[in-house]
């Protein structure tokens, strides 16, 4: 099997697997990472959304060879202490009910913001459409990541 | 239904373990349900007939330096328990909550009985047992430390966890507990107001938030044990297939791969002894793939080229359809509620309404696919994952493996969405098997396509209700239920408006199919609500009446006390009503804003809803629906809020979007690219409200959803002219187009 070099968190990590492996199930699997969800393993739910070089991305559909050389954060990394604007503003909010799908949207909120960092209403709206929360936590969400919006500027 | 009617007396078989401990401190085990039994425990929250209510507790622990553990027995799956039920017991301990750490207790069948998430339950039958172990602890350590002083227990006064006496002296928990757990356990224990409450009725957030956000390992997806494989299990790919033969040669290759063997040889030996358990495992072989990672055991099953033969009928949705219909045109009901006579009072009626509602089946797509860890040796039985009933599967665990349930030590996980789904322990048994046979530590995960097509559905069902008018009042109703596999249970058939109308009837017929069905969220009423809140409009359009005023006329006949079977409070009814009116503002909108009401009863809360529909675009959206709950008292302002919001928001995205069918007995769908669920840009504003009258806490897990399609549809109706009898409403497209007339307007 072939080996790849990544970058995970700000380490560099060397990984032996097959080369069709999802960087999810490696991140899972033999990184221990399991902050990253699997939802669908078809990329329609936003529960495994990490950051490759500060983009969200759907680790579930990224294959190893597209993410060599460039920097992968997770929702482990995401801040140092659990800290993150958009991780303060999910506390204030409380906004996890069963709480699976949250480091998806924890991780499409910080990404969003980083590139919008004022967004309206329906930017929002438009950038968290993509993840699915069956609890149905959206009303919080959204006040969440305004909130994380605000306290950004 | 005062907070005060409570028993104060314990019984003293209520308390199974008093214990100092090795280390220091007390453990208090507190067996909830013998110390007080609820007044009314008649409704089966849930259809399964082995639940058992009668015990349920709960576990303190206090360390000598004063650190207080609240073991919190229930299955945590979003509904705020694993925080909800030991700020109950904190409350009356009488100790800061932020000193509280809180841990999920295991199955653990000799000392906790009613492990169980469903129904909406755990708070309700928690309330008066929590309170009381709590303020069972805090009297024995207020004694301890008044024996030590000298001085009388009444002279002393306690404020998180620090106990004072009359001459100003102090001693906390934690120098007292030594002492504290030589004591008797107190008969007698006095419980606070609710006025004087520090830590319930405060905003309090979810005590795994911080794992949460920052992805610690919580969930049975996320666990691992030394020595693990992962296995993934081909199953017959429609309902009513059995496993003919298979050939795994290219599978055995790829890398990887541990082992490919079948298993079902002990699930139909499960089935001899009990044939219930077929209703949510099949019986035919499946092949395991073991691997060293869950990718490469998702990717060799995919290797596997199995053979099935159809052993019995493979169905399809326009089947179902068609049976359901005949069986509510036919006359093979079992009546279930029958009040008057209303063959006579449809025969004298001025006029009849007679509508038909139909459902489809729903998966639940829980976020967290199913799965569970199983290692089974000749030593011991360990089972750690997501089930919302341990002891049920653990009990299904020891008759498959034919060992005892002493030996099973099972663990819970906090739950990736259950809504009724895990429930059924259906993968907790497959993952037994395969460990028994592999004589390895397993973890069984489904795929995606695994979670929706091995589902245990929400099941289809036809509801035809018909009303007879006579003077001007309701005079008959007739609400028949014809449904897949099972029908309404318990006290449903006594909901409102069975008290309000004189002749009333309430009869179902079930079509025995070979999909598996069981309880969703909601079960039954979260489509029954919209049948009957969308004939209620209807009706009071026939009638030419005001809708809300017909609703509050037929409570008016309701008498809860001459007829114990109705649950329903109808002043309480009318209380949710009046303040959704007001809140909604009602009939004040302006005209581009179409609101439609519904008012339901259910897992013993009584709910008003109205959904605001505006026209964008030109086509009729959601945007916001008020809701207004009577739960009693809410322990967790912050978790029920979001409860309720999310209940809200599942009731209007799977009634607009959920469409489940099945052709040759396979799900059309196996993914969300083809199932589609609510997502943020449909979901509505929801505005909520909860009456505060003091009242023991009732369910809120569940009664919010109900009544959300209702509200909708009625709210569609007022901007688009169009009734809506079908689910899910994006399945008539057509139906939801607002006149040229209105666009243009």
């Amino acid at each position: 099997m072939p080996t790849y070099q990544i970058t995970v968190n700000g380490a560099s990590k060397t990984v032996d697997v097959a080369e069709d492996t999802p960087v999810l199930w490696v991140l899972r699997d033999h990184l221990d990472l399991v902050g990253t969800k699997y939802g669908c393993g078809i990329g329609q739910c936003g529960a495994c959304t990490i950051h490759v070089d500060g983009t969200a991305m759907r680790s579930c559909s990224l294959t190893l060879s597209q993410v060599e050389g460039k920097s992968i954060t997770t929702i482990e990394g995401l801040s140092e202490n659990g800290d993150h604007p958009v991780q303060e503003a999910w506390k204030e909010m409380d906004v996890p009910q069963c709480g699976y799908c949250q480091a998806g949207q924890i991780m499409t909120a910080s990404a969003f913001l980083a590139s919008n960092p004022n967004p309206t209403e329906e930017d929002i709206e438009n950038a968290m459409h993509g993840n699915i929360c069956r609890c149905a936590t959206y009303t919080r969400i959204r006040k969440a990541v305004k909130i994380a919006a605000d306290n950004m500027e | 239904m005062s907070t005060n009617n409570i028993n104060n007396t314990l019984n003293r078989r209520s308390f199974l373990r008093n214990t100092s401990l090795a280390g220091g401190g007390l453990l208090i085990g507190f067996n909830l349900f013998q110390a007080c039994k609820p007044k009314v425990i008649k409704e089966p929250a849930i259809d399964l007939a082995s639940l058992d209510y009668n015990d349920f507790n709960a576990f303190i622990k206090i360390a000598d330096n004063g650190a207080v553990t609240i073991f919190s027995p229930n299955p945590e799956v979003g509904q705020n328990v694993k925080t909800s039920m030991p700020m109950i017991i904190a409350e009356e301990l009488d100790v800061a909550w932020k000193n509280v750490h809180v841990e999920q207790g295991i199955l653990d069948t000799n000392n906790y009985t009613r492990q169980v998430a469903g129904g909406s339950q755990s708070i309700r039958f928690g309330w008066d047992a929590l309170r009381q172990t709590g303020a069972a602890a805090k009297q024995m350590l207020v004694s301890a430390a008044a024996a030590r002083w000298g001085v009388d227990p009444s002279e002393c006064t306690v404020s998180e966890g620090v106990i004072t006496n009359a001459a100003g002296e102090t001693l906390g928990y934690g120098d007292v507990v030594k002492e504290a757990a030589q004591l008797e356990v107190p008969e007698d224990v006095t419980l606070k107001k609710p006025s004087a409450y520090k830590i319930m009725g405060k905003p309090t957030p979810n005590v795994d938030i911080d794992e949460i956000i920052t992805g610690k390992p919580l969930y049975g997806m996320d666990y691992k044990a030394d020595g693990m494989v992962y296995a993934s299990v081909l199953r017959p790919p429609a309902f009513g297939q059995k496993l003919v033969s298979y050939d795994d040669s290219e599978a055995r290759a790829m890398s990887g791969v541990v082992d490919i063997f079948t298993i079902g040889e002990k699930v139909r030996g499960l089935a001899e002894k009990d044939p219930g358990v077929l209703n949510i495992i099949s019986d035919s072989d499946k092949v395991v793939v073991l691997a060293n990672s869950t990718w490469e055991a998702m990717k060799a099953k995919k290797a596997i080229k199995a053979e099935w033969e159809q052993a019995t009928k493979a169905e399809n949705t326009e089947e179902h359809d068609k049976i359901l219909t005949d069986l509510l045109d036919g006359n093979k009901f079992e009546t279930r509620r029958s009040d008057g006579n209303i063959t006579k009072a449809f025969a004298e009626a001025d006029q009849i309404l007679e509508r038909t509602y139909e459902s489809p089946f729903l998966p639940h797509s829980c976020m967290e696919p199913m799965n569970f860890f199983a290692d089974i040796t000749d030593e011991k039985i360990h089972l750690v994952g997501p089930i919302q009933t341990p002891e049920r599967t653990a009990g299904f665990v020891s008759e498959l493996l034919g060992r005892a349930p002493e030996e099973i030590h099972l663990e819970m996980t906090r739950i990736g969405g259950g809504f009724g789904r895990r429930l059924f322990g259906n993968f907790a048994i497959e993952a037994a098997e395969i460990s028994d046979k592999a004589k390895k530590p397993v973890k069984l995960v489904y795929s995606r396509e695994d979670d929706m097509e091995d589902g245990i559905y929400r099941m289809s069902i036809k509801y035809r209700i018909k009303a007879g008018i006579k003077d001007g009042k309701v005079s008959a109703y007739h609400l028949k239920e014809a449904a897949v596999n099972s029908n309404m249970y318990g006290l449903i058939p006594h909901f409102f408006p069975a008290g309000a109308i004189e002749n009333y009837q309430v009869d179902s017929v079930a079509y025995n199919s070979n999909i598996t069905t069981g309880a969703w969220r909601a079960p039954y009423t979260n489509f029954l609500a919209f049948a009957e809140q969308s004939f209620f409009d209807e009706l009071a359009e026939v009638m030419e009446v005001d809708k809300i005023q017909l609703r509050l006329d037929l409570l008016d006949k309701v008498k809860p006390e001459e007829d114990e079977r109705i649950q329903y409070s109808p002043e309480r009814m009318k209380e949710v009503i009046r303040t959704a009116v007001e809140k909604s503002g009602w009939g004040t909108k302006p005209d581009n804003v179409y609101q439609g009401f519904v008012n339901y009863y259910c897992h013993n809360s009584h709910v008003a809803e109205v959904a605001d529909v505006e026209i964008e675009n030109g086509e009729p959206v959601v945007k916001k629906i008020t809701c207004v709950v009577d739960c009693g008292i809410v322990v967790n302002p912050l978790a029920a809020k979001n409860l309720v919001e999310g209940g809200v928001l599942d009731g209007v995205g799977h009634s607009m979007y959920g469409d489940f069918t099945f052709k040759d007995g396979k799900p059309t769908a196996t993914n969300f690219d083809g199932y589609r669920l609510i997502r943020m840009k449909e979901a509505p504003l929801v505005e909520t409200y909860f009456i505060d009258n003091g009242l023991s806490p009732t369910g809120l897990g569940e009664p919010t959803l109900p009544p959300a399609g209702g509200a909708v549809a009625n709210a569609m109706k007022a901007a688009t002219g169009n009734r809506l009898y079908k689910q899910p409403f994006t399945k008539t497209p057509e139906l939801l187009k607002v006149p040229e007339k209105e666009i243009i307007g």
